[in-house]
């Protein structure tokens, strides 16, 4: 007998110390999230994965599975509280998608899709934020930034350079690059990090191939994210 | 359906790239001539807008006329609409809101490359620019948000077809993208 719980109704079998979001991710189920990926440490911090167990809201890629519980996940209040995050993380930022080289690949458009949202609606920032294009292989557009930390993680957990962090706090947080300049050139960071394919949006991007894919042709362009999966999973495949 | 819904249609600080996907709705603009009866509209060339059921805007606000205009299709139009990206966010244009406004001024007129006699355009019969360009819910209120750069034709043929049906307005995965 395996250990199983449930997720909106669905039996999800699970072993010894995988989390609710590791569990619904090898049985095919799948619940909206940013700041995660498999192959780092949870994080916590974009609560997109919030479900509730018994009633009460928890971070599914934090939150241990446990013999019979009963997990909500795609119920009406989830999904509008999601868009409601979304359309906040979209007004924090610069985000002008027709001009940006993610387009049609990023995740934070494919989870606003998923979860139904048509626009941001609130009263926008408009940040000023500048761009690193220090670098020769590869650009950090600060405005696309929705602090996820996932390169912060690659870079410092398998990389072993700690090239990226964040400071400051509340609306004042912000991405770092550690170097003695500040700019991405003048860090350890190489193309071949780990780091430069792990970024969820459009935040850090390979320089002189962001259009090698035509828009329309993108992966989330005729599939929904809930079918094709993270953008990071598909980012190995085609780099090798 | 009984007599033809009133749509007027405006591009404020937009391209007209979403004027040209509803033209590109192609023959099923035969099937929605009957109806629907266009007021208001670079189609018409009527220049002020009269009491109607639908409005489109095209582009974000970027000056005074902009606003103007669409506080009188608030006014007149039951159900208002945001079309496109610059209309929901701001879009390309909102790019200047990096900058101030001397400065966008100043790098397009007086010290922008290949400008000879150079001035910053002052007539008065320029609409006067704002700081920044917004979004147009940040004006008026919004009833419907149509994504895309532009929407495409498929899109905003579904919306009004929904529309004019009476059905709930739903889109196919493909036909809602922000690009
Ligand atoms: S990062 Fe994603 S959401 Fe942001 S502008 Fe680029 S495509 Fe749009
Ligand atoms: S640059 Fe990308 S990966 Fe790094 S914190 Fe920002 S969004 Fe996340
Ligand atoms: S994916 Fe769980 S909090 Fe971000």
């Amino acid at each position: 007998m395996t250990n199983s719980f449930e997720i909106d109704g669905i039996t999800v079998p699970f072993s010894n110390g995988q989390t609710i979001m590791d569990a619904a991710l090898t049985a095919g189920i799948y619940i909206p999230h940013l700041c995660h990926n498999p192959e780092f440490k949870p994080h916590g911090s974009c609560r997109l994965c919030t479900v509730l167990i018994n009633g009460r809201s928890v971070a599914a890629c934090t939150t241990p599975a446990g013999e019979g519980i009963v997990v909500e996940n795609e119920t009406h209040e989830l999904v509008t509280q999601r868009r409601l995050l979304l359309k906040l993380l979209f007004v924090e930022g610069n985000h002008t998608c027709p001009g940006c080289e993610k387009s049609g690949a990023c995740q934070l458009q494919a989870v606003a899709y998923h979860c139904g949202m048509l626009a941001p609606e609130f009263v926008h920032f408009y940040p000023k934020r500048s761009i690193d294009a220090s670098h020769p292989d590869t650009i950090i557009d600060f405005n696309r930034c929705i602090l996820c930390e996932l390169c912060v993680r690659a870079s410092r957990d398998s990389d072993k350079k700690a090239v990226f962090n964040i400071s400051g706090r509340g609306i004042q947080a912000h991405l770092t690059i550690d170097s003695p300049s500040g700019k991405l050139a003048d860090s350890a960071f190489n193309s071949s990090d780990k780091a430069a394919r792990v970024c969820p949006v459009g935040a850090i991007l390979p320089k002189h191939k962001g259009y090698n894919i035509p828009i329309g042709q993108r992966l989330y362009d005729q599939a929904p994210i809930s079918q094709v999966g993270d953008v990071a999973k598909h980012q190995e495949v085609a780099d090798e | 359906m009984s007599s033809p819904i009133k749509v007027a249609t405006a591009s404020l600080a937009g391209c007209f790239g979403c004027h040209m996907s509803l033209l590109d709705i192609d023959e099923r603009l035969i099937d929605l001539v009957g109806h629907i009866q266009f007021d208001r509209s670079p189609l018409t060339d009527i220049k002020k807008v009269g009491p109607c059921d639908l409005g489109l805007i095209e582009g974000g606000v970027c000056n005074a006329e902009n606003v103007e205009i669409l506080k009188a299709f608030r006014r007149q139009c039951k159900i208002l609409v945001a079309v496109g990206a610059c209309a929901i966010n701001g879009g390309v244009p909102a790019m200047r809101n990096q900058y101030s406004l001397a400065e966008c001024l100043e790098e397009a007129y007086l010290h922008g490359t290949g400008i000879d006699n150079p001035q910053i355009p002052n007539d008065p019969e320029l609409p006067l620019l704002l700081n920044q360009v917004h979004p147009i819910h940040e004006v008026v209120w919004i009833d419907y948000f149509l994504p895309g750069c532009p929407p495409s034709a498929d899109t905003i043929f579904t919306f009004l077809d929904e529309l004019l049906s009476g059905r709930p307005i739903q889109f196919a995965y493909q036909q809602i993208h922000y690009d």
